[in-house]
């Protein structure tokens, strides 16, 4: 057995004459946490994508414990054990915690033809899996539209990993978050691959990639600019190896240019 | 009493997490879609209670006789909340009442069938074109207003041209010979608990006839349909599987496709719901009548929306109830049969139809947005 839980080799993936993402490979072990960055544009959706099992991928393979795979659908995916969180979360906020907790894979019970939903049991898991992660769900039938943007995305994320995801793809978890919220996020994530999760975070946001991650993989108009272990590259490289790096660097020159102007 | 109701409380209160901490009971109601409905419905029964009390509005005759209206929209005003729920509309409920009446009519007097084969056939249509209905707005993605607004067009005006062609008028009559002995048509034509009325006429509680039989002979068909299809509807939606689907199909189309929920599948189930809905409606008043008109059910799927929309059901779907719906279809029914007993001119029901709804959607816009507000 190969020491990666997942590997994606050199997936391309073509909109008719649109090269959408070429030739990008990456690799995960239990337990690593993946930052996958990028501009908007890079093809980052296109990636998570065909990691879920939306996209097909035109050319390369992606081998999940040591055997390759092909997804036909989303479910597939799903019961493999790659769990992917999408930037809307899949939650319907007028349907209660428990209910969007267990959407899609509700829990039975009773004879054939009379099977009920079993709600009590239900209640109880999310109650209980909500407790987990520190958020006191007091009452699991309220509305998921009562609960803030963190506690949406770990609830989301703590369903995934609740129905077996052993990846976890998570789609900008904290891009649309205020700072204790996104570091609330982020501490359940690393809470949950060092419980042998392998999770892939996508994010153009490096001060959030950065402390986290173990590995990132650049994305740039399609193609991997590689990927890169946290000790061989500093904040700064990744940022300015983004597309806007650059940008953002010359924007900080002339503001330092303006603070030094202002000073005199 | 009090002692043992303390005991059961207790054992309650124990063996409740701790972390959970204890909402009112006015809380859980408010959360509720159906609130709005019994409100109303309640001021509405006070109202008519005060105004038309004496008028044997509330006599057995005259209750069964609002119920009977009521319960009549009720069934397919559940089946049109389920839909909404599930986030699409129908517009053919009207015109599939229609269609299903002369499904029934013309092959049992022109075609010589039984009644009860016609029956079938009538709701063996009543699936396909629910199923068309459904399998239109999935595939296509196209608005369910602009694909059963259609429905409603071609549904009517095949019902007149069939009718016309076959028959030569607009109307089947004749109907009512075949239902005695009929196998099946007794589900749709029988009042029950005679036995009751009769007793209670012998006891002279209740009007009676000069012939010294009661006024009210029974409980209509369509109110135990009513009651049967309330208890159902609810059941699926808060307690099944296929519920939870229903709200999440309704409430986010693409993320409950993307955790599994078979939303396609679902809409057309509720697409079929509503047609079959319409062909039981169309079984009762047909069979009632004896006879099957061309314009049956004409604007019935405004009023099914409209009391579906009263009982708290959102336009934007994923939200609503089966009991609310009822309490909106036994509003209308109310005040429909109960402007009669007023000095009230009748011409003002639609005005007042109108104004609930107005006053409904207003309130459960309110009631959504307390329902999702962040703590």
């Amino acid at each position: 057995m190969s020491e990666y839980l997942v590997q994606f080799n050199n997936i391309s993936k073509f909109f008719g004459k649109v090269i959408a993402l070429k030739d990008v490979t990456m690799k995960l072990k239990k337990g690593e946490i993946m930052c996958l960055l990028g501009d908007n544009g890079a093809g980052k959706s296109t990636l998570i994508k065909t990691l879920a099992g939306v996209h097909k991928p035109d050319e390369g393979e992606i081998i999940f414990e040591d055997k390759k795979i092909i997804f036909d659908s989303p479910r597939d995916a799903l019961d493999i054990g790659i769990g992917t969180v999408y930037q809307d979360l899949a939650l319907v906020s007028l349907m209660s915690v428990t209910r969007n907790f267990f959407m899609g894979r509700e829990p039975q019970k009773g004879l054939p033809f009379f099977r009920t939903f079993d709600i009590e049991k239900a209640n109880k898991i999310a109650a209980e899996r909500m407790g987990q992660i520190g958020i006191d769900v007091r009452d699991p039938s309220q509305a998921v539209g009562t609960m803030s943007g963190g506690e949406r995305q770990c609830l989301a994320i703590s369903r995934a990993i609740y129905f077996g995801a052993k990846v976890l793809v998570l789609d900008e978890p904290t891009s649309a978050l205020g700072v204790h919220q996104a570091s609330m996020v982020l501490k359940y994530i690393v809470k949950a691959a060092s419980q042998g999760l392998a999770v892939i975070l996508i994010t153009h946001n490096v001060h959030h990639a950065y402390p986290v991650g173990n590995s990132f993989t650049v994305l740039n108009r399609g193609r991997s600019m590689g990927t890169f272990k946290k000790d061989d590259i500093s904040r700064e490289k990744l940022l300015s190896m983004m597309a806007g790096g650059e940008e953002l660097n010359k924007l900080e020159v002339e503001l330092k240019e303006m603070d030094r102007i202002a000073s005199n | 009493m009090s002692v043992k109701s303390q005991s059961i409380e207790s054992k309650k209160e124990t063996g409740k997490d701790e972390r959970l901490k204890k909402i009112s009971p006015l809380r859980v109601l408010l959360n509720r879609p159906e609130l709005g409905a019994l409100g109303g419905a309640i001021l509405v029964f006070i109202f008519f209670g005060i105004v038309a009390g004496d008028t044997g509005m509330f006599s057995a005759y005259g209750t069964l006789n609002f119920l009977d209206v009521s319960a009549n929209l009720g069934i397919i005003a559940i089946a049109a909340a389920m839909l909404m729920i599930g986030g699409e509309f129908d517009l053919s409920i009207g015109s599939m009442i229609g269609f299903a009446g002369i499904c029934i009519a013309i092959p049992a007097i022109y075609w010589g069938w039984p009644l009860w084969t016609s029956i079938i056939f009538a709701f063996a249509m009543a699936v396909l074109i629910g199923y068309f209905n459904g399998i239109m707005v999935v595939k296509s993605g196209l608005p369910s207003f602009i694909v059963t607004l259609a429905m409603l067009f071609i549904l009517r005006g095949a019902t007149l041209a069939i009718t016309r062609l076959i028959t030569g008028r607009t109307q089947v009559p004749g109907l009512r010979v075949l239902i005695e002995d009929d196998p099946i048509a007794w589900i749709f034509a029988t009042d029950t608990f005679q036995w009751l009325f009769t007793w209670l006429g012998s006891m002279k509680l209740i009007e009676l006839r000069t012939d010294g039989t009661p006024l009210a002979t029974g409980i209509p068909p369509s109110v135990i349909w009513f009651i049967a299809l309330t208890l159902f509807a609810t059941w699926i939606l808060m307690k099944t599987r296929y519920g939870n689907w229903i709200f999440a199909s309704g409430g986010d189309k693409v993320g409950a496709t993307n955790v599994g929920v078979p939303v396609g599948r679902v809409k057309i189930s509720l697409f079929i719901g509503t047609a079959v809905a319409s062909t039981i409606f169309a079984c009762i008043q047909v069979l009632d009548a004896g006879s099957a008109d061309t314009m049956r059910g004409t604007l019935k799927e405004l009023e099914a929306i409209a009391a579906a929309v009263v009982g708290g059901c959102l336009l934007t779907g994923g939200y609503g109830s089966a009991i609310g719906a009822a309490l909106g279809a036994i509003i209308f029914g109310t005040v429909s049969m109960g402007i009669f007993y007023t000095d009230v001119d009748t011409d003002w029901f639609k005005v007042f139809l109108g104004a609930m709804m107005l006053i409904a959607v207003v309130f459960n816009n309110y009631i959504r947005k307390k329902v999702t507000e962040t703590k």
